[in-house]
């Protein structure tokens, strides 16, 4: 078969292609947005009519490849670890509903967090809404884990989550593809009441997802993701885990480790495999890309019985991502002797680009505060985040999408007026809408920024949905259109832009200033693709 | 065969570019292959580097161990340094000579090549201007991938075919002008190390 050169998100999005989904849902966010974009640009995907689509945020996205499933065909919903939190209640629920087609939810976690607020571990998820989950350690596992994926989620009946990390998301490797599917047929499920979750109905739901944990064991057991390899020396077992099992290999020669390795890669966790390495070997090491979540089930709360060695006992770090040297430290592996970095080595921290219009907003929005104490900018998650650093340093908070507008209500409630958001033009249709209403029927005093660069910027320039709809979206929320005001972010606009800020900063209920300028890098690129050259 | 490489620059100087060359090439010479990048935030500007791992025998991990890199490729010199940790001591510098000067507190440039002198294995050289003598200054990145190419154990036939691969899309015209930035890459790099030896 075809061989492919793909990263781990585009071979989860060709795996899904092959097992012939009908649709591919998300809200883009590092490090899963690859998997969406790689459908979007596959000419094969589109020649068979794949929807793939940028939703508004990761619940629409959850809750439209479920509508999918519901209607019996194969969908899949992606999205950034944090995403998981936004779609946590569709998520949660479809454990409950169950699935008809095959359903898929990919959560791309960010341990070290690379470009994320947080490093959550969704295999925590996974087990919350007690579902099947698979977690691959290299990018054909990836590949194949999709295609076997759909198949469990309809006999089972159940979605089927799959967990990666940024290492394996954007890193790239031959992947050999399969013999591709033909889409599901429209087909309701042959309970016409299995997805309406009235108490009444979800009670029996419930009890059948009980009575499946049995068999999503099973399915882990049976499918080969999970494998024991016996060796000679029992001073030591090995559980581990998605990539960590690299990591392990890649610290002997040829990959031949002495010791007995569990490796899991799919769970519900299984049973009967831990009970044979713990009972077969003197001590356990447990290698995790994640939180110590296995090490943790094993130690219990009374941590007695035999050593168990892991994130919890000092033997690798509590946090940040797993690498080929701190597993060979927690095995006891001689370190290779290595050259000094010169101290003079500064960092190089991510910035706004040259001649991005986010600099020039705040420029004048820092202008505009002067004569204000400071700590008054609640922000959100963008590009823009990156005015916190210097020389900016414009903004002061940054928690989760469409918490600028909120926190600004609260702030202002508490007594700090002026208060004030800035929330991305993407950020604001994610999760902004509903905050802004909350301001609009409380007549809070806060000003808010909505920068408008015409795309989801920090991902790449995915489409931003807000596109064109912003001040009919405010109007329509109640603003008052006077204080609906649109500026351009241009260095020659400098002066004008602080007087009108200060204005709006003065009004006491809300109002939204929308400083406009097209983000550098997709003009860059819309530039570009006009004076390329046709191919001969 | 095993190269495990980092490749290092700045957000938007390339390095992908390079990882993609090399990686085709890799393909097509039937290499194991692995090739770690960074996408997101950090690419604002910041610094970039890829892990870039071939071997005719089979390849576990996506990071490359420390102290175990065959070479560092770099567009950027002080990106060449800061990944010195990981740089076998028998291993190669190949690297710009041209800083990319976007913080304020950027060191003494002669301070960064003289720590780049002090690695027995490099070649270091002014890859902005050897592009712009060849009327291609957006091929800096493909220069120093020519420099590298006598290091890399791959036939540099299967390099070029891996240009004209990648730059296909662009037109015969871009496909020349890079051929030539790898080509000028590699004669520096024969002459460089005859000179030091």
């Amino acid at each position: 078969m075809q061989k492919l050169l793909l990263l781990g998100d585009e071979a989860i999005a060709q795996g899904g292609i092959d097992a012939g989904i009908s649709g591919i849902f998300a809200y883009p966010g590092t490090p899963s947005t690859e998997i969406t974009e790689y459908v979007q640009n596959s000419r094969e995907a589109s020649g068979k009519g794949i929807r793939a689509i940028w939703s508004a945020n990761e619940k629409t996205a959850m809750e439209t490849a479920l509508g999918m499933s519901y209607a019996g065909k194969r969908a899949m919903a992606c999205m950034k670890h944090v995403g998981l939190n936004v779609a946590a209640d569709p998520f949660i629920n479809s454990a409950m509903t169950g699935a008809n087609g095959g359903l898929i939810v990919v959560s791309a976690d960010d341990p070290s967090m690379h470009s994320s607020q947080n490093e959550q571990d969704s295999r925590f998820y996974g087990k919350f809404a007690m579902i099947p989950v698979l977690e691959p350690s290299n990018q054909q596992e990836a590949y194949d884990m999709v295609y076997y994926g759909y198949e469990l989620s309809e006999k089972l009946g159940f979605p089927v989550m799959m967990r990666i990390t940024t290492r394996l998301a954007h890193s790239r490797a031959v992947v050999i593809r399969k013999a591709p599917k033909a889409q599901n047929q429209l087909k309701l499920p042959e309970n016409i009441k299995q997805f309406i979750l009235l108490p009444v109905f979800a009670r029996k739901r419930y009890k059948i997802l009980l009575e499946n944990q049995v068999a999503f064991e099973k399915a882990g057991e049976e499918s080969g993701f999970n494998r024991y390899f016996d060796a000679e020396d029992k001073s030591l077992g090995i559980i581990a885990c998605g990539i960590a099992y690299n990591y392990l290999l890649e610290n002997y020669h040829e990959g031949k480790v002495p010791y007995p390795i569990l490796k899991i890669c799919q769970y519900p966790v299984p049973k009967r495999l831990i009970r044979r390495i713990y009972e077969e070997n003197n001590e356990l090491l447990v290698l995790e890309e994640g939180y110590p979540m296995i090490e943790e089930m094993l130690k219990g709360i009374l941590n007695i019985g035999k050593e168990v060695h892991g994130r919890l006992d000092g033997t690798l770090p509590r946090d940040g991502e797993l690498n080929p040297n701190l597993v060979g430290k927690a095995l006891g592996k001689q370190q290779e002797d290595i050259m000094d970095i010169p101290e003079f080595v500064k960092g190089r921290p991510p910035k706004l680009c040259d001649g991005c219009g986010h600099i020039d907003a705040f420029l004048a929005i820092n202008e505009a505060m002067n004569g204000y104490s400071k700590g008054r900018v609640f922000s959100d998650i963008g590009c823009y985040t990156l005015s916190a650093l210097k020389p900016l340093e414009s903004i002061n908070s940054c928690v989760d999408m469409g918490a600028s507008i909120t926190m600004a209500i609260g702030a202002a409630d508490a007594g700090l007026v002026p208060a004030v958001a800035a929330i991305g033009d993407s950020t604001f249709t994610h999760s902004g809408i509903t905050g802004l209403l909350d301001a609009v029927n409380s007549k809070s005093p806060i000003t808010v920024f909505i920068l408008d660069n015409l795309t989801t910027a920090m991902t790449g320039g995915q489409n931003s949905l807000a596109f064109g709809k912003i001040e009919e979206i405010c109007k329509g929320l109640g603003v008052k259109e006077e204080h609906i005001r649109v500026i351009t972010p241009l260095r020659k606009h400098h002066e004008e832009n602080i007087k009108l800020i200060k204005e709006e900063l003065e009004y006491n209920d809300v109002s939204v200033i929308i400083p406009r300028r097209e983000c550098i890098q997709t003009l860059n690129k819309r530039m570009r693709a006009k004076h390329k050259p046709k191919t001969e | 065969m095993k190269k495990d490489i980092i490749l290092a620059g700045v957000g938007g100087q390339g390095i992908l570019s390079i990882a993609a060359t090399i990686s085709i090439a890799a393909m097509d010479a039937d290499l194991y292959l692995r090739q770690a990048e960074v996408h997101g935030m950090s690419q604002r500007g910041g610094a970039v580097q890829s892990h870039l791992r071939l071997s005719s025998e089979n390849i576990f991990s996506d990071l490359i161990t420390q102290g175990k890199a065959d070479m560092i490729i770099a567009i950027e010199p002080m990106e060449a340094l800061r990944y010195l940790n990981v740089l076998s001591k028998n291993g190669w510098v190949i690297t710009n000579t041209n800083p990319v000067i976007n913080i304020s507190d950027y060191p003494d440039i002669d301070d960064i090549l003289n720590e780049i002198k002090k690695v027995p294995h490099h070649v270091a050289l002014n890859a902005d201007q050897i592009a712009k003598d060849l009327g291609s200054p957006k091929s800096a990145n493909i220069v120093i991938l020519g420099a590298a190419s006598p290091h890399l154990a791959i036939d540099f036939s299967i390099l070029e075919n891996a240009i004209r691969k990648i730059f296909d899309k662009k037109g015969e015209k871009i496909v020349r002008l890079n051929l030539d930035a790898l080509n000028a890459g590699k004669e520096f790099s024969k002459k460089y190390n005859n000179k030091q030896s």
